[in-house]
């Protein structure tokens, strides 16, 4: 039998299952009693069992078969759950993700057996006072068969009469004939596909005559939650029924020989030997069709497993490109018009027509690549309640906005950075309990892990309330590391200092830890974030905890900006930025601390001229209104000073290239429906 | 950079007398330059160039380059020559080196291709007072002409 077709689907449930189960012991930590987590837990284990004997991974099989054994006496109240067993559960599915992981890289589940831990595992079910409740187990298929009566459905198929023909011939040469129905679990996700390996593992063991419902329709999953098959065969029944069972999710398969009405096959009205000649013609139509059958679930087996379609991530990346190289094309076209003077109300309706067509293309592109944030954070529990145990401090994380999506790379990515923040607010961050009982906070640490988006970006915070971040202790140890001098310790101010913790080769905590603390963490965090465009900024209360702050664009490619000119050249802000336009006299500029600021309806906001920050020429004359473009950085806001502004437009981000890396105002670069570049300005740099 | 310079001139005098090499030719003022053509991915005409702000000054700023950004740079500039004057023959030619990327770099004429064997080209001596010749990774002769072969990773290196 080819598992290999399968072999993905196993990795990806085999995946699920085990973040299913790391969530749901640590949820059996918290509440030992609650039912349904035990239930959730069981099923899990087993289907995991299931799958990794139908693949074949013994090595995998026996550890969850006694992770199983040790789940059954819990849901059977025999056992109490304790932080030790927990561990060791917790240790057990490290392993089986190992085994995951090298099935993954070699389709080969490795060599170690986990003796250990199944020696731990068994200790465990001793003290609980029990032997091992194998028997147990095999009784509960044993109970089902009792109303195997009203489950024989293959007892309801309809014969043909050349199907008939076949099934007398074989019975005549002494062949069995079995009729099975086979159920499938009930939350089995794959019906489809356990049923094409009941078929298989069937088939290796007998000729299937006639399936019902028809091998088609199961195929597509039509089918409720059984079907029944008539089979010829040399061998026992026993044997048959063990080999379909022995398919995971599979409720159970009932059986029994088979009775019908015999035609009598000889007695055909032609010629010479027709009972030889009916039964190879039959046979050999059979053949071929089932291997084509087969073949044809190869081909068909994709859409019905993968009602979500796996598509590889580059293959995403090419459409999207596409998709960009298009927008450049519609943009080309619309200047084209323009610059034409084409006054055809039809061209121009037709124009509209496609802005709006490739705007919604693009957003379905940017969907298909987001995925929630979830896939990532979900280890996060599991990995925060480890280091509480060994910096045995206690803590515990708060995770809401898991379902915030971000694109595919940068989820991809984001991992990392934010293991690293929650390391650090688990060890520097949080206090000992002396200290927290002294301070008159509550025992156990908390870290919130909060994700929300916020215009254009994601925004992924990290808090804690734990000791804050020293700035004294901070300078000091960056004039120790002659990170700064004395005298530039003097003159920085308290957010420049804690801003020191992103150089690289800066760590404050004195005891150095195989948790954090090796010197590399915080720079790392930053460039990784800045690598995606992205940023980090941190804001710390002495005392009272401290919040990492990562600001991630949504996307990566296209975006809405608005079109300005300054002193002649045009450059594009991102709209997502942008908070209102405001027309403003020049009379309307007051000077706080040297700095020109307005005052917007209350509010006092600076302004940045930014014919000076582009080293430009304004077109503009001094006593003319301004045109200020109004900006927000999270809370912040700024206005910026154009010249004029052009509109709004669909821009591709398009790198500067590694080779202009100084302008940190210029956040890329975009390509004009004329085909001339134009620059995109980071209004965070500018804020 | 005395580094890359060396092993530059090195590697292609150290094999067989007969490796030859291709260069574009190029002007630059009155002199002559070579540019090795493996370097090169394309000659375009002069077009409008997006000034970038906040950069060196050789970097003169970014291109289109078939959909592409490419930023460009001013030979002369970098070179300490009188600033370009862009005529009909002013071309940017695009080098794709492995360190920097793919750069443009603006010269006054395009000329020819040449074939130069590496006995034909002498290494530069360094105590020429010029600060251009640090761009230099030797001088080639070329029917009685002299062609200074640049040093593309010299050129694009920052400065």
């Amino acid at each position: 039998m080819d598992v290999n077709q399968y072999l993905e689907i196993f990795l990806d449930e085999t995946k699920e299952h085990l973040e299913n189960l790391n969530a749901q012991i640590l949820k059996l930590e918290q509440e030992p009693e609650d039912v349904d987590t035990i239930n959730e837990i069981f099923r899990a284990a087993h289907s995991l069992k299931g799958m990794a004997g139908t693949m074949g991974y013994k090595r995998m099989q026996a550890l969850t078969h006694d992770m199983e054994n040790v789940f059954s006496e819990i849901r059977n109240g025999t056992m109490k759950v304790n932080s030790n067993l927990i561990d060791t559960l917790f240790q057990c599915l490290d392993a089986l993700e190992e085994y995951n992981n090298n099935i993954q890289e070699t389709a080969d589940e490795g060599t170690n057996d986990n003796q250990q831990l199944i020696a731990q595992l068994n200790e465990f079910l001793k003290s609980a006072g029990k032997e091992e409740p194998a028997a147990a187990k095999e009784a509960a298929p044993a109970a089902k068969p009792e109303n195997d009566e009203a489950n024989e459905k293959w007892k309801e198929i309809k014969l043909g009469d050349s199907e008939r023909t076949v099934l007398s011939t074989a019975k005549q040469k002494g062949k069995n004939i079995y009729g099975l129905t086979v159920y499938v679990q009930e939350s089995c996700l794959l019906k489809a596909a356990r049923a094409f390996l009941v078929y298989k593992a069937v088939e290796e063991k007998a000729e299937i005559m006639v399936c019902n419902p028809p091998a088609q329709d199961i195929e597509d999953e039509k089918f409720d939650l059984d079907f029944s098959l008539i089979v010829i065969s040399d061998c026992s029944l026993d044997d048959i029924l063990q080999s379909a069972k022995n398919v995971s999710e599979i409720e159970k398969v009932v059986g029994a020989v088979y009775e019908f009405e015999e035609v009598a096959v000889a007695e055909g009205s032609t010629a010479v030997q027709p009972g030889e000649t009916k039964t190879e013609t039959a046979g050999a139509a059979q053949g071929p069709n089932t291997a084509a059958k087969t073949n044809d679930k190869k081909a068909a087996g994709k859409p019905v497993v993968n009602r979500t379609v796996r598509v590889d991530i580059e293959k995403l990346d090419v459409l999207m490109n596409l998709v960009s190289e298009l927008i450049i094309a519609k943009n080309s076209l619309v200047s084209a018009s323009a610059a034409e003077g084409v006054v055809n109300a039809g061209v121009n309706e037709q124009i509209e027509y496609l802005e709006s067509v490739t705007t919604n293309l693009h957003e379905s592109v940017m969907k298909v690549r987001m995925v929630p944030i979830e896939s990532v954070v979900s280890k996060f529990p599991r990995m925060i309640r480890d280091l509480s145990k060994k910096l045995n401090k206690k803590m515990e994380l708060y995770m809401s906005g898991e379902e915030t999506e971000l694109d595919r790379t940068v989820v991809d990515e984001i991992g990392d950075p934010l293991m690293h923040l929650l390391r650090n607010a688990a060890d520097h961050g949080l206090e000992s309990a002396e200290l927290r009982a002294q301070r008159g906070k509550p025992e156990v640490g908390s870290i919130f892990l909060d994700a929300y988006q916020d215009g254009n970006n994601v925004v992924i915070e990290v808090r804690d309330d734990g000791n804050g971040i020293d700035a004294e202790n901070v300078k000091k140890k960056a004039i120790e590391r002659g990170v700064i001098t004395p005298e530039q310790g003097e003159s920085m101010s308290e957010k420049d200092i804690i801003n020191l913790l992103f150089h690289a080769g800066f760590s404050t905590a004195k005891q150095i830890s195989d948790i954090s603390g090796r010197g590399v963490g915080l720079d790392v965090v930053k460039s990784k974030i800045e690598s995606l465009s992205g940023e980090v900024e941190v804001k710390s209360v002495l005392g009272e905890g401290s919040t990492w702050i990562i600001r991630l664009p949504l996307t990566l490619a296209i975006i809405q900006a608005l079109m300005v000119t300054v002193g002649g050249e045009k450059y594009a802000i991102s709209l997502g930025s942008i908070q209102t336009i405001e027309d403003i006299r020049p009379d309307e500029i007051k000077f706080v601390q040297n700095r020109e600021v307005i005052n917007l309806r209350g509010s006092v906001i600076p302004i940045i001229r930014l014919s000076n920050e582009l080293d430009i020429e304004s077109s503009k004359s001094p006593d003319e209104n301004l045109v200020v473009v109004i900006v927000k950085k999270g809370e912040k806001l700024a206005g910026l000073v154009v010249d004029e502004l052009i509109g709004q437009q669909e821009i591709v981000i398009k790198s500067l290239g590694k080779y202009i890396t100084k302008c940190k105002i210029i956040s890329g670069a975009t390509i004009l429906g004329d085909g001339e570049v134009a620059l995109i300005l980071d209004a965070n740099a500018l804020i | 950079m005395e580094e890359l310079r060396t092993s530059e001139i090195k590697l292609p005098g150290e094999k067989s007398e007969s490796e030859t090499f291709q260069y574009i030719v190029i002007k630059l003022g009155n002199e002559q330059y070579g540019i090795d053509i493996r370097y090169i991915d394309n000659i375009v005409r002069m077009q409008h160039i997006t000034r970038v702000p906040k950069v060196a000054g050789y970097l003169k700023g970014v291109i289109n380059l078939r959909g592409e950004v490419i930023p460009v740079m001013s030979l002369r500039i970098k070179m300490d020559l009188p600033a370009d004057e862009i005529t009909k023959a002013t071309r940017i030619i695009i080098l794709k080196l492995e360190q920097h990327g793919t750069i443009g770099v603006i010269v006054d004429e395009v000329k020819e291709v040449v074939t130069l064997s590496t006995d034909e080209i002498e290494k530069v001596t360094y105590d020429a007072k010029e600060e251009r010749n640090s761009f230099l990774s030797g001088v080639g002769k070329h029917e009685n002409e002299l062609i200074s072969i640049l040093d593309l990773s010299a050129v694009a290196m920052e400065k």
